[in-house]
């Protein structure tokens, strides 16, 4: 390869994560608005609808009016730690995406097969996930004990308590998703679950659903497990933070919840497939949106609806629920593979068998 | 699977680093070069409710904290081990299978000890 071919390459590349890391930024924008809005007409009223049409323009005049706000460094504060640690929270929860596949595309046949739309299709996709997610707790800890104060500090350590104690119910829920795909590539996840709604592994795992997708709500901290931004909290680990620096935490915990909406339409609801194969002629990306975006909807409407936790609540869903409910579920697939005539029933979910 | 795999699909994530970086420094930058700074003392001072701040924030927090960062590192490394097992249980077996069972119920008895023990139970 030539050094002008490896440019271009790397060129095209560069483009590739721009158009993913710009729309994940630019997502995030308009989330709010629709938080805002679903909320509101969830709650019988309006909403914003000030700013241009129907407040179409209300997320860029939040930021603009975010970034001409003053940056705050406490004298107390950590100075190095203190800016490291919104940098450290937004740069795991963009680069996560790269492996996430957006769909099959042959290029209108420009290429002879299908390739999967992902920056990097990682054999060890799912555990690159796993890994990288979780480094996004070092920006919550830095942040919190930077800061120098009470109320970050304490909700810094909630927080932490709060992200490892379900981040184990996750691991143990997409050990059950990977001894039914026998991969650990997003892509071959998805394969696996080709088609048809009967094929998707939410019907054998659904419990699994439930834990992912519960378990994703506490790891972004949204309601009803915010309990590290309680009002005795004053704003949680963040406190001390404002403007921008403010805003980069909020962009990485909706970009969290951007990519936990995503893995779960992956793992469990069939990825870029239609539900029936009849409807496939709709490109497969429109599909793994729209399931993204009807479960980002569920995490807005679980915040309109749901009281919050008690923290003993909390970690009692965490460890004494979830924790038990998924190593059970670990064994009884394990125990439908390998028992005669029960393997002809989970054999139907692993069709490369 | 040699250095060509590596390169054809790692350098993308390092070049994704990179920009993810860069999306994370500008508007912190940004903000910084735009607004009009103005400090003083009772602004830039930790956030107390309006009062001085009574003690240094470094304080003690409750030792579950700890405890339950110790099962973390337990659990966690559970699964790091089924991971792998999870991939190949179609290779290795009933065989494979009962052992990891077994390996499942060792965890599980100190788990019910650290559940009869309160490690796990918050008022």
């Amino acid at each position: 390869m030539t050094g002008l071919e490896m440019a271009a390459t790397a060129g095209i590349w560069t483009l590739e994560i721009l158009a993913i890391a710009v729309t994940v930024a630019l997502s995030v924008a308009y989330i709010t608005y629709a938080e805002r809005r679903v909320i509101g007409w969830i709650q019988v009223r309006k909403g914003c609808n000030r700013v241009g049409p129907a407040g179409l323009l209300q997320p860029l005049a939040d930021g603009l009016k975010l970034v001409l706000k003053e940056t705050i460094i406490p004298t107390t504060a950590n100075k190095f730690l203190f800016i490291a640690a919104p940098i450290m929270s937004l740069t795991p929860a963009l680069v996560a995406f790269a492996v996430v596949p957006f769909g099959e595309t042959s290029l209108f046949g420009i290429w002879d097969g299908p390739h999967v739309m992902a920056i990097a299709n990682l054999n060890v996709g799912l555990l690159y996930i796993m890994a990288i997610s979780s480094l996004s707790i070092y920006g919550i800890l830095m942040a919190g004990w930077s800061s120098n104060s009470k109320y970050p500090f304490i909700g810094a350590i909630r927080s932490t308590c709060q992200m490892i104690s379900y981040e184990i119910s996750m691991g143990f829920g997409l050990v059950t998703v990977m001894m039914l795909a026998g991969s650990l590539n997003l892509a071959d996840i998805v394969h696996a679950q080709a088609g048809g709604i009967q094929h998707w592994y939410m019907i054998p795992l659904f419990p699994m659903l439930l834990v992912y997708f519960i378990s994703g709500c506490a790891e972004t901290a949204r309601t009803p497990f915010d309990l590290v931004e309680t009002e005795e909290l004053v704003s949680g680990y963040y406190t001390e933070y404002s403007g921008m620096w403010f805003a980069t935490f909020s962009l990485a915990e909706y970009g969290a919840m951007i990519l936990i909406s995503l893995m779960t339409s992956i793992l469990f609801l069939g990825g870029w497939y239609a539900p029936i194969p009849a409807l496939d002629f709709i490109p497969g990306t429109f599909w793994l949106l729209g399931k993204t975006a009807f479960l980002i909807f569920v995490f807005i409407w679980f915040r309109a609806t749901f009281p919050r936790y008690r923290y003993d609540q909390m970690m009692r869903l965490g460890w004494k629920v979830f924790l038990p409910w998924a190593l059970a579920w670990i064994a009884v697939v394990g125990i439908f593979i390998y028992t005669p005539g029960l393997d002809s029933i989970i054999n139907f979910w692993m069709p490369w068998r | 699977m040699g250095a060509a795999y590596l390169a054809n699909e790692y350098i993308p994530i390092i070049i994704f680093i990179v920009i993810a970086l860069v999306m994370g420094v500008a508007p912190l930058a940004l903000t910084y070069l735009l607004a009009e700074q103005k400090p003083d003392a009772e602004k830039l001072s930790a956030y107390e409710c309006g009062f001085e701040a009574f003690e240094d924030a470094r304080m003690q927090f409750d030792v579950r904290f700890y405890l339950l960062a110790i099962l973390f590192v337990v659990f966690d490394l559970e699964s790091a081990f089924l991971f792998p097992w999870a991939i190949v249980l179609n290779k290795i077996g009933f065989f494979g299978f009962v052992e990891m069972m077994l390996f499942l119920v060792i965890l599980l008895v100190g788990y019910i000890y650290a559940w009869k023990k309160g490690a796990l139970q918050w008022e």
